[in-house]
């Protein structure tokens, strides 16, 4: 081939490549990467849509923001609920995957029956708990009732019903990290156990010094997705609790939610919202520092 | 290791643990059949005395689920074609073509992956509100409003990118030498080749899709476009919370599609989320 001839294949390969891209770059460009500049350029504008024009503010929103109660009341919530449900939902999901871990007759049965709440509409289960947590009638009580417990209010009262949310969150979130953690076992390798086998290592030493530092990333990997999801709760509030009684389960999607489209303070909620990305850019980077990029996607 | 004696408890630690799980969906599926006094009587009784199998129409008629159905499948459906086609373009792209710019590109579709969602609806709410001005049919409560925003995945390019990469070389030199073209190349060759991954992608794009909230909460008003979820939600607030026989059918019939395509695909769909990690 002459130089020519490469050349006119190149610019081919060029315009092809690009062409290629076109069809998802146009819709991510209007969806993504243009609300992200719009999103950053709206926080420093005061704009209530249907009630007169956008008014340059610099950093009033931000002002507003951190000294709202609302808004602090906000990030207690959210950080509530991740604090009261990652860390035993992580505990109870390594213990069902190190048990499911084995030769086991019915494993399928146990793995649908545990992953079945992962998949299931999230508004359908939260109008299934809305039934459960019922004050009166409900099964919740109903069980607490025959251990000898008295009835709890649930949702109707702000002491119990973010941790009736919790509980929720337990629940649904368990399945998917089972699998994580189901994922994680398999892949130590297991002359690692007969080799501290022979060495006379008994079931707790084979965990404690096999298992449990080699499910390090695992685990690290789980509680990073689990708390970006977490912070990014919104469905079963929005059905269950609608951010109350009292505020108490307003978490920060929530109050992004009431300020956008129910207040419809555009510049306000793009404030909250870059206060949301901030907190999960945070966590982000440090799962990619920690371990690497490829775990996304790998 | 002492696998005998030990797997007891295991079994019976599990059964409880499976019974928890379960729990709630044995109770919705009960409430449903049940009449409203037997509803409300307390303590509660597992089974229904008779079976009103009468709440489920009674359910599908008091709101057009039928409306709600067809707009979440012609909703869930299009985003997962468009999922495909544009991720299947862009990854042949970045798996397979040189160009200038290509590594960069590929960080742009990268980052976008640490995006929340939450921070770009208002824009993207401003920007259908635009649309809509210039052409209905483009705005704010129409079908292109409750699936444009997801036409195109950045996590679906990667996963058809790592698929695709595996693809040898040879493979294309031979199919260029007969004359095939790029496009032809990607549909006879690739996208065949590249099943298992198109799969994993349509599949969560599907179910992602169809249970998918806070966006068409947002960008729906009439009742002619809402979604199943959405419709579902409404129809607890129009029954006052009272009716949990209709309530408890309703949400029966809105979470089965994706759980029967559960049960049916259960093997791809958990190899999928231990190999990417994806949730949702």
């Amino acid at each position: 081939m002459t130089t020519r001839q490469i050349k006119k294949r190149e610019l081919k390969d060029w315009l092809q490549g690009y062409a290629f891209l076109a069809p998802s770059f146009i819709f991510l460009a209007v969806f993504t990467y243009f609300p992200v500049l719009y999103a950053f350029v709206l926080s420093f504008w005061r704009w209530r849509v249907m009630r007169g024009e956008p008014t340059f503010i610099g950093l009033g929103n931000y002002e507003f923001l951190f000294t709202s109660e609302d808004f602090w009341q906000a990030m207690w919530n959210t950080f509530y609920f991740a604090g009261g449900s990652i860390p035993t939902g992580m505990a109870i999901a390594l213990v069902i995957a190190l048990m499911l871990n084995r030769p086991l007759r019915g494993l399928a049965i146990y793995r649908t029956a545990y992953f079945l709440p992962t998949i299931t509409s999230l508004v359908a289960v939260s109008v299934v708990w809305l039934w459960i947590y019922h004050p009166d009638v409900g099964l919740a009580n109903y069980l607490l009732n025959l251990v000898g417990l008295p009835s709890v209010r649930w949702l109707n009262e702000p002491r119990s019903a973010m941790p009736a949310l919790i509980i929720l969150g337990i629940w649904r979130g368990l399945g998917y990290n089972v699998i994580i953690y189901l994922a994680g076992l398999q892949n130590i390798p297991q002359h690692l156990y007969e080799a501290a086998k022979i060495d006379g290592a008994n079931r707790w030493q084979l965990f404690r010094h096999v298992t449990w530092p080699l499910l390090t990333p695992t685990s690290f990997f789980i509680l990073i997705i689990a708390v970006i999801n977490s912070f990014q709760s919104f469905t079963q509030i929005h059905v269950m609790t609608q951010g109350g009684p009292i505020g108490s389960t307003t978490v920060i999607v929530y109050y992004l939610y009431q300020q956008a489209f129910q207040q419809f303070t555009m510049g306000y909620g793009s404030a909250i919202a870059m206060v949301l990305f901030a907190m999960i850019l945070v966590l982000t980077i440090i799962q990619m520092k920690v371990l690497g990029p490829r775990v996304h996607y790998q | 290791m002492l696998k005998k004696i030990s797997n007891l408890p295991i079994h019976l630690i599990l059964v409880i643990g499976a019974l928890a799980m379960v729990m709630p969906y044995v109770w919705m599926i009960a409430t449903s059949l049940k009449s409203q006094s037997q509803m409300l009587t307390y303590p509660p009784q597992w089974l229904p005395t008779e079976f009103v199998w009468q709440n489920y129409a009674r359910a599908w008629q008091a709101a057009p689920f039928a409306k709600y159905f067809f707009n979440s499948i012609v909703v869930a459906l299009a985003v997962t074609l468009g999922d495909l086609i544009t991720g299947a373009l862009a990854a042949y792209a970045f798996a397979r073509i040189k160009f200038p710019g290509r590594d960069a590109f590929f960080a742009l579709y990268l980052a976008s992956m640490m995006i929340p969602h939450q921070m770009t609806i208002i824009p993207s709410y401003l920007v259908l509100a635009k649309f809509g001005e210039w052409n209905k049919a483009f705005g704010l409560d129409t079908y292109f409003a409750l699936i444009a925003p997801f036409l195109a995945s950045a996590f679906g390019v990667f996963l058809l990118r790592q698929s695709f990469l595996q693809i040898p070389n040879e493979l294309e030199d031979a199919a260029t030498l007969d004359g095939c073209g790029r496009l032809g190349f990607l549909w006879r060759i690739v996208v065949p080749l590249s099943r298992p991954a198109l799969a994993t992608l349509a599949l969560f794009a599907f179910m992602g899709n169809w249970n998918g909230y806070l966006w068409p909460l947002i960008v729906t008003n009439s009742n002619e476009m809402r979604t199943v979820q959405i419709g579902l939600r409404y129809f607890v607030g129009q029954e006052g919370a009272s009716q949990w026989g209709l309530l408890m059918a309703a949400a029966v019939f809105v979470s089965l599609p994706v759980v029967i395509l559960y049960l049916i695909v259960q093997k791809q769909f958990v190899q999928g989320i231990a190999a990417t990690g994806i949730k949702q």
